[in-house]
C-alpha cells in the first residue's frame, strides 16, 4: 500500500452526494435547439466554421481551434443552424458570447466516424486530434488536453494521475461515471500513459466513493497486465482533496511551487472524465459532444445526466422537476460554483453540476460582521495563505499589497469564506482584487503600446520634416549654382536649339516619365496580394465579395474622372497624400 | 586647536569632493518624477487637458504650471492617483467623465482624403489616398482628434461595452448611503 500524504488545511462540509447517487446515468432526450458557444475552453475562440441555413451533422466541426491553445467545439446533434450570433452564456457576468444555434431535426445524424490506432501515429498527431476533437479538461477549468499531453523536457515523468476526487459536496458525475464506465476510463488513461510514459499512473478516489473504487480495480483487474503500473488509490475524504495540486501533494508528497507547472515536478493530473472523453475521441471517433452532468439540490428526481453540450438549461433542469420553493440555480458546486444568470443559458463543456436552489437549502448568508483577525481562514486555507491579509487589502483596494500576500496563487476553493465566523465573503473580495488586478494590466499594457506608437509617430514626423527641409535646400542651393539660363542649356540639353524648344522638351519627358510611374504604380498594385485575406469564415468571404461588386462601378467611374486630369497633378497627390480623390473633395479643398 | 580644524578641513574637503563626484556621476537625465506623473496618465495623447500630449502635461505638472484634474479620459481615479503621487489635494475633475469609446469610420461615406490618419495621435488609422480608410479598434484610445478634420462627417464615436473577457467582479462591499427624509 503506497504512502499518503495530507496537505494543508481543507474543510470537512457535508458532502449531499447520496440523493444523485440512486439512479444510473440517464440520457437526456434531444432538446429542440441546441445552443452552443464557441469560447468553451480556455485559450483562444475557435473560428466559426459554419453559418445560419447550413445542415450540420452531430459531431461536424463547427468552430476550428485557432491556435495550439484553443480546442475544437463540434454540433451535438444534427440539424440546421438557424443563428450564429451572440446569446446569453453560462458565466456569473450574464453577458452573450457568439454562438452557434442549431434546431435540431431528430434524427441524430453522425458525421464518418472512425477508429484511430493512435499507437501507430506521432506524439503531435494525436495531441493534434485530441485538439481538434475538442477534448479540455472536464473537471471545471477547461484547459485544453492536448496542451498538457506533453512531459516537460529535463525532467523525467514519474507520476500521471487521474483525479477522481470529486471533493465538491453534491456533485456526483464523476464517481457515476467510474461506477458504470471504469474501462473506457482505465482505457484514456492508458492513451495519456502512451504520450507521456510516467513510470506509475495513480488513480485517486476520495474513500466516501468504495462503488466507484472497486469498479476502477475491476477494470484494472479485467485489463489485465498492459495497464500493470496503474493503481487505484482511495484518498481521505477532505475538501478540497480534488484540487490537482492538493491531489498531487496526497499522492505523491511532492509540492508543485506557485510559479510552475506540474510536469517540471514530474507530475501531470488529469480528470477521470477526460480520460473517458479521450477515449471515445481516440478509439470511437467521437468528438466531445456531450458530458456528465449531475442534477441534484431542491429537485424531485436528483440523478446524473448525460447531456449534449448545448442543452439550454431550462430544458435540462426540467428533467430532474424542480420543487416549487426553488428560486435558484447554480452552476458548479456550493462551494466553487456561481448561479446560473438566466436559464436560457446552454449547459457547456464546464458545467459539471446544476443544483437547483431554495431558501431552506441555502439559506441567505447572515449579515456580514467586522473581521476579528481569528486566523481561521489561515487555518483551513490549502495554499497556505493568509486570507484575512488579503481581505483588508482587497477591501481597501490596494492590490499591489495583495499581490504581495500571493492572491494569485488562490483557487478560490472557498474554504475560508466557509468557516469565517464573520461570515465575510472572502472569496468574492479575491474575484474581485483578481479581476481588477487584471483588467489594470491589461489597460496598461494598451497605454504603454499607444504611447510607444505616440514616440515613433512624432519621430517619423520629425524625420520627414527634417528630409524635407534638406531637400528644399538643397533644391535652392542647385538653383543659385545654375544662375544663367546659357549655362542651364549648355549643361542640361546641348541638342535644344532655342529656351522655348527647350521647355516643351523637357515637359515630353516629365509627361513620358508620369505615364512610366503610372504603369509602374499599376504593375506593382496587380502583383500584390492581400495578406489578409486567408482564413477568412465563409460570411467575411461573402461580405468581401458583396464590398467589391459594390466597388467596382465608383472604380470605374474613379479612373474616367482621373482620367482627363491625369497629369502632375495626380503625381503629386501620392507626394503629399492630401489626395482630391472623388469628385467631392476636389471640391472641399477648393 | 589647530590640528582639530585641519581634520574638520580635511573631513569636509573629502566628503565635499565625493559629493561633487557622484552628482556628475549619477546624473539623472530629465525628472524623474515626469515618468512617474506620465505612467499615471491614460497615454490617449488626445491633448483635451490643452498640452500636446501626455508627456508635455505630465512636464507641466511636474514644473507645477498645471493642475492635476484635467485629463478628462483619467478620470477621477487618474486624479487620485495623481494626488496621492504628489502629496496634493484631490480636485473634482475640471471636465465631464466620458465613458471609454472607440472610433468607428462609416466606410462608405469614407472618400479616403486621409485627414484623420494625419490626426491620429498613435497610428491607430490605416488606409491610404483615395482608399477607405478603417480604424484598428484595438489601437484607438478614443480621444476624437479624428472627428474634427474629417470633411465628410464619416467617423463616429461608439461606447466601448462589457465583454465575458473585459467583465469584471463587482466590489462586495455595499455602500451604505444616507438618504435624505423627505418631508
Amino acid at each position: 500500500m503506497l504512502q499518503l500524504f495530507k496537505f494543508k488545511g481543507g474543510v470537512k462540509p457535508d458532502t449531499h452526494k447520496a440523493p444523485s447517487v440512486q439512479q444510473p446515468i440517464g440520457r437526456a432526450p434531444l432538446p429542440p435547439l441546441l445552443v452552443v458557444p464557441l469560447h468553451q475552453s480556455i485559450g483562444g475562440q475557435p473560428t466559426p466554421l459554419v453559418e445560419t441555413g447550413d445542415y450540420v451533422r452531430k459531431g461536424q466541426c463547427i468552430g476550428s481551434a485557432d491556435k495550439w491553445l484553443s480546442s475544437a467545439v463540434h454540433a451535438p446533434s444534427s440539424g440546421t443552424v438557424i443563428a450564429v450570433e451572440e446569446r446569453v452564456a453560462a458565466h456569473p457576468s450574464g453577458l452573450p458570447t457568439l454562438c452557434v444555434v442549431i434546431a435540431t431535426d431528430g434524427r441524430d445524424e453522425w458525421i464518418e466516424r472512425a477508429p484511430i490506432d493512435y499507437q501507430s501515429l506521432a506524439p503531435e498527431r494525436v495531441r493534434e486530434i485530441l485538439r481538434d476533437a475538442g477534448v479540455v479538461g472536464l473537471g471545471g477549468a477547461v484547459f485544453p488536453s492536448h496542451a498538457k499531453l506533453a512531459a516537460a523536457k529535463s525532467v523525467a515523468m514519474d507520476e500521471l494521475i487521474i483525479n477522481g476526487a470529486e471533493c465538491e459536496p453534491f456533485m456526483t458525475c464523476d464517481d457515476l461515471l467510474m461506477r458504470e464506465r471504469a474501462e473506457e476510463i482505465v482505457r484514456g488513461a492508458g492513451i495519456f500513459r502512451d504520450l507521456l510514459q510516467p513510470k506509475r499512473v495513480l488513480i485517486g478516489i476520495e474513500d466516501n466513493k468504495p462503488e466507484a473504487v472497486a469498479a476502477m480495480s475491476a477494470a484494472l483487474q479485467k485489463l489485465g497486465e498492459d495497464f500493470a503500473e496503474f493503481e487505484v488509490i482511495a484518498v481521505p475524504t477532505r475538501y478540497p482533496a480534488g484540487g490537482a495540486k492538493q491531489l498531487i501533494r496526497v499522492l505523491t508528497g511532492k509540492e508543485v511551487p506557485a510559479s510552475r507547472r506540474s510536469p517540471e515536478m514530474g507530475v501531470q493530473c488529469f480528470n477521470v472524465a477526460t480520460a473517458y472523453t479521450a477515449w471515445r475521441a481516440i478509439a470511437h471517433g467521437e468528438p466531445l459532444i456531450s458530458r456528465i452532468v449531475t442534477l441534484t439540490g431542491n429537485v424531485e428526481a436528483p440523478r446524473n445526466w448525460e447531456v449534449l453540450i448545448g442543452t439550454p438549461i431550462k430544458d435540462f433542469v426540467a428533467l430532474g422537476g424542480p420543487k416549487a420553493d426553488t428560486d435558484n440555480y447554480l452552476m458548479g458546486g456550493p462551494m466553487m460554483g456561481f448561479e446560473v444568470p438566466s436559464l436560457e443559458a446552454p449547459l457547456v463543456k464546464a458545467s459539471n453540476c446544476i443544483i437547483a436552489g431554495s431558501r431552506t437549502l441555502f439559506p441567505p448568508a447572515p449579515p456580514e460582521m467586522p473581521c476579528i483577525r481569528c486566523g481561521a481562514c489561515a487555518q483551513v486555507c490549502p495554499h497556505e495563505l493568509a486570507p484575512f491579509e488579503m481581505y483588508w487589502f482587497a477591501r481597501a483596494k490596494n492590490f499591489g499589497k495583495t499581490q504581495e500576500y500571493k492572491i494569485f496563487d488562490c483557487i478560490e476553493c472557498g474554504c475560508c469564506s466557509y468557516v469565517c465566523p464573520s461570515h465575510i465573503p472572502l472569496v468574492q473580495y479575491f474575484r474581485f482584487a483578481k479581476s481588477e488586478i487584471w483588467s489594470r494590466e491589461r489597460e496598461k499594457n494598451l497605454a504603454d503600446a499607444a504611447k510607444a506608437r505616440f514616440e515613433a509617430r512624432n519621430e517619423r514626423d520629425e524625420r520627414d520634416k527634417a528630409e524635407k527641409a534638406a531637400r528644399l535646400a538643397k533644391a535652392a542651393a542647385a538653383k543659385k549654382a545654375a544662375p544663367t539660363p546659357e549655362a542651364g542649356a549648355a549643361n542640361a540639353a546641348p541638342t535644344a536649339e532655342s529656351p522655348a524648344d527647350a521647355a516643351s522638351e523637357a515637359q515630353t519627358a516629365k509627361k513620358a516619365a508620369i505615364a512610366a510611374a503610372i504603369e509602374r504604380a499599376r504593375v506593382q498594385r496587380e502583383a500584390v496580394q492581400p495578406k489578409n485575406t486567408d482564413g477568412l469564415t465563409i460570411a467575411q468571404r461573402k461580405e468581401i465579395a458583396e464590398i467589391e461588386a459594390r466597388r467596382a462601378p465608383l472604380q470605374t467611374l474613379q479612373t474616367a474622372f482621373d482620367m482627363p486630369a491625369g497629369n502632375p497633378r495626380g503625381t503629386e497627390n501620392t507626394e503629399t497624400t492630401e489626395g482630391s480623390a472623388a469628385p467631392r473633395s476636389t471640391q472641399r479643398n477648393d | 586647536m589647530l590640528t582639530a580644524i585641519l581634520i574638520m578641513a580635511l573631513g569636509a574637503i573629502v566628503l565635499g569632493s565625493a559629493l561633487g563626484y557622484a552628482s556628475i556621476k549619477f546624473k539623472v537625465e530629465g525628472n524623474p518624477l515626469v515618468e512617474k506623473i506620465e505612467a499615471i496618465l491614460p497615454q490617449t495623447q488626445c491633448g483635451q487637458c490643452g498640452y500636446p500630449g501626455c508627456k508635455p502635461y505630465a512636464e507641466a505638472i511636474a514644473e507645477g504650471e498645471a493642475e492635476i484634474n484635467l485629463c478628462p479620459p483619467g478620470g477621477q481615479e487618474g486624479v487620485r492617483k495623481l494626488a496621492d503621487l504628489l502629496g496634493r489635494e484631490v480636485k473634482p475633475l475640471d471636465a465631464e467623465e466620458k465613458p471609454k469609446q472607440v472610433a468607428i469610420i462609416d466606410e462608405q461615406t469614407c472618400i479616403g482624403c486621409t485627414l484623420c490618419i494625419q490626426a491620429c495621435p498613435v497610428d491607430a488609422i490605416v488606409g491610404a489616398a483615395k482608399q477607405m480608410h478603417t480604424i484598428v479598434g484595438a489601437l484607438c484610445t478614443g480621444c476624437e482628434l479624428c472627428l474634427a478634420p474629417c470633411p465628410v462627417e464619416c467617423i463616429r464615436m461608439a461606447r466601448i461595452t462589457e465583454n465575458i473577457d473585459s467583465w469584471k467582479w463587482k466590489y462586495p462591499v455595499i455602500e451604505i448611503k444616507q438618504f435624505k427624509r423627505v418631508a
